[in-house]
């Protein structure tokens, strides 16, 4: 009996072909803008996380308050003491100084007048330290369009667009104008050895990357940073564990009175991160709960619609002789049939597109041309765990219900009224 | 032969709820079948036949009254019981064949003997059988959308017969059919009858399938009102 209704579906396009495809379309689709919007979102807290808010941040009260502004001169001081006492507080995290600053770029003709000019973002980081993951934490190294890593004191890289728009090549001197910390003018030549292009809107525009000892010299921050940055092993974020963390931290720091004094946030705390990530979570959350019910409607109706088509035939095989439990948990077998191979169709050409936007992304960078955020401008998918089997909810969930309500018509009808039905 | 009875109905009543009320299909139908009757249940649409011979193949219930087929009341059967007294005791003909379309001949005519306890030989032998008697050995391979009218109604015929039934229903059996080909099927029906005794029960008003019958019972209103044997000796 198996071999037949299995030649029966195999044969009856209505029954194999047909629903297998919508089925796997369905399941196709779930699985994609699944793997999408998580990429999306966890890429959005990856790129905040590496560049501006790390997984927790320690600045002063004072530079906490008007961080937009980058003011260096309400920046810590005694980050060297400070940053041992985490280390040894935090043995299994990555602590790192960085300090940002504006400023302008000067860049030079031959005689030295200026050639070109351009307001710059500055970034400095601990570029010569192989502790402090830095490099590989910015994606620094792959990143480099043209040129190399800087490898001494006085080397730098600017973004590439930057580069492009002030006429700059690898190898060129520029002349940083600045302000150091205690508002005296800093000046500094610098020869750029790379240019870069982090595909973030925000960077890519008028970026410069120094080493964090440089800064500190050209800035007048001896053993001063701008903020201190916190990682996560394996630079997983913990909402949890930075609660408890900035929790225990500001506590301890709670009694000193000095705006001077540190004050740790965590990432969500930073640039409405929260209320964002809160915003676009319960957006995407909602958003994947209406796909995957409204898939799981389609292919319930579908599989309905295939089961009441099948009424006459249910009428012929019930005068043969064959009993309703029969016919009815053979409609449910082959809809788990169905079901299974077309979520497993769905969920493998699903991956694939998936890997595929994984790897190569989507470049929006077009439409972020006047972004201040911190937002990759290449999205990516992110095949997730989940994505292995989120599309078996409406795939096979949902043909087997709609198949059962529809069998359940074998039941509350007439025998003789399914008889009639005959249309096979 | 013909003396013992495996059908009777006993001051059979169905009525269907129709609006509020109820519509008298059957009205105190008191009938009786052989082995090996050739009979037909003649009357115009609405008369009833349809519904009787629904009753007598135990996909309907009667409402009052008694329908026995076999020695089991029709009224009393589960569901499951209903299906085990078709498969072993009952076939059916269609108006329309409702032959399954994705299946061969050969694949239509077995169906009914894979829900029996039979094994793959005598599965192939008794489908060879059932094709021959109604001769289309020679399309066992092609499926309902390359035969006639005619070779789909014996392909039908075969399909009833093949587990060798003690009563086959045939309701409208030569509807689609020209004259020709309906002759044929009752040739092969009323062949079949003889050779292996099988009850042949029709609902008709077709005056061709009229003139082979050997009994014919008119219905009209849900009642019997002429049951005459026409001497159509086998």
């Amino acid at each position: 009996m198996l071999k037949f209704l299995v030649k029966g579906i195999l044969r009856d396009h209505h029954r194999s072909r047909f629903p297998i495809l919508i089925v796997s379309a369905g399941v196709m689709l779930t699985v994609l803008i699944h793997c999408w919007v998580s990429g999306v979102l966890g890429e959005m807290i990856d790129t905040s996380a590496a560049f501006a808010t790390g997984h927790v941040k320690i600045m002063s009260r004072a530079y906490a308050e008007n961080e937009g502004q980058i003011p260096n001169d309400l920046a810590l001081s005694g980050v060297g003491s400070l940053v041992s006492e985490l280390n040894q507080d935090y043995p299994d995290m990555t602590w790192v100084e960085r300090i940002k600053f504006g400023g302008l770029l000067d860049v030079p003709d031959s005689n030295g007048e200026t050639r070109s000019q351009g307001p710059v973002m500055g970034i400095a980081v601990q570029l010569f330290s192989e502790n402090s993951g830095e490099v590989e934490r910015l994606n620094i190294e792959k990143s480099i369009v043209k040129g190399r890593m800087p490898r001494q004191p006085g080397e730098v890289l600017i973004s590439d667009q930057f580069a492009e728009k002030l006429d700059v090549s690898p190898g060129d001197q520029v002349t940083l104008m600045s302000s150091t910390m205690y508002g005296g003018m800093a000046m500094q030549n610098y020869i750029v050895v790379g240019t870069i292009s982090f595909g973030v809107v925000a960077m890519d525009r008028s970026a410069m990357i120094m080493d964090f000892t440089d800064a500190q010299i050209v800035l007048d921050m001896t053993d001063s940073a701008g903020e201190i940055l916190g990682y996560f092993e394996n630079n997983i974020y913990s909402d949890e564990r930075a609660r408890r963390m900035v929790a225990a931290f500001n506590m301890k720091y709670e009694p000193d009175t000095d705006e001077f004094a540190p004050i740790m946030l965590r990432l969500g705390e930073q640039n409405g991160l929260d209320s964002m990530l809160e915003y676009i979570s319960s957006f995407i959350g909602m958003f994947i709960l209406i796909f995957v019910a409204a898939m799981s409607i389609v292919l319930w109706n579908a599989a309905l619609i295939g089961g009441l088509r099948r009424y006459g035939e249910v009428g012929l095989r019930l005068a043969i002789g064959e009993n309703k439990g029969h016919v009815y948990s053979s409609m449910l077998l082959e809809s788990v049939f169905i079901g299974c191979v077309g979520s497993v169709i769905g969920t493998v050409i699903g991956l694939g597109i998936s890997y595929y936007l994984q790897t190569v992304g989507f470049d929006i960078s077009d439409s972020l041309q006047n972004v201040t955020m911190m937002i990759p401008s290449v999205f990516r998918a992110h095949v997730t765990a989940q994505a292995y089997y989120i599309g078996f909810i409406p795939g096979l969930f949902s043909t087997v219900l709609g198949t059962a309500l529809a069998g359940i018509g074998i039941y509350r009808r007439n025998t003789a009224r399914l008889f009639k039905e005959l249309e096979v | 032969m013909q003396n013992s009875k495996i059908i009777l109905t006993e001051e059979l009543v169905k009525r269907f709820p129709v609006g509020g009320g109820y519509f008298t299909a059957l009205n105190k139908i008191n009938l009786s079948f052989g082995k090996g009757e050739f009979a037909g249940l003649v009357g115009p649409s609405g008369s009833g036949k349809t519904t009787l011979l629904n009753i007598i193949g135990s996909l309907d219930y009667p409402s009052e009254g008694k329908a026995i087929v076999m020695d089991q009341s029709i009224g009393d059967l589960t569901h499951r019981q209903a299906a085990r007294l078709r498969n072993k005791y009952l076939g059916f003909i269609f108006q329309t064949y409702n032959l399954l379309p994705v299946y061969t001949v050969y694949e239509n005519v077995e169906f009914p003997l894979l829900l029996l306890d039979t094994t793959t030989t005598e599965r192939h032998r008794a489908v060879l059988d059932a094709v021959e008697w109604v001769g289309l050995t020679d399309k066992l391979k092609s499926r309902p959308g390359q035969l006639s009218g005619g070779e789909s109604q014996r392909v039908a015929i075969a399909r009833a017969m093949v587990k060798k039934p003690e009563v086959v229903l045939a309701d409208e059996p030569t509807a689609n059919l020209d004259a020709a080909n309906s002759h044929h099927i009752l040739q092969t029906m009323e062949k079949l009858n003889r050779e292996l005794q099988t009850t042949f029960i029709f609902a008709t008003h077709d005056e061709k399938v009229i003139q082979y019958l050997r009994r014919k019972i008119s219905l009209e209103d849900g009642t019997v009102v002429n049951d005459e044997n026409l001497g159509n000796e086998k």
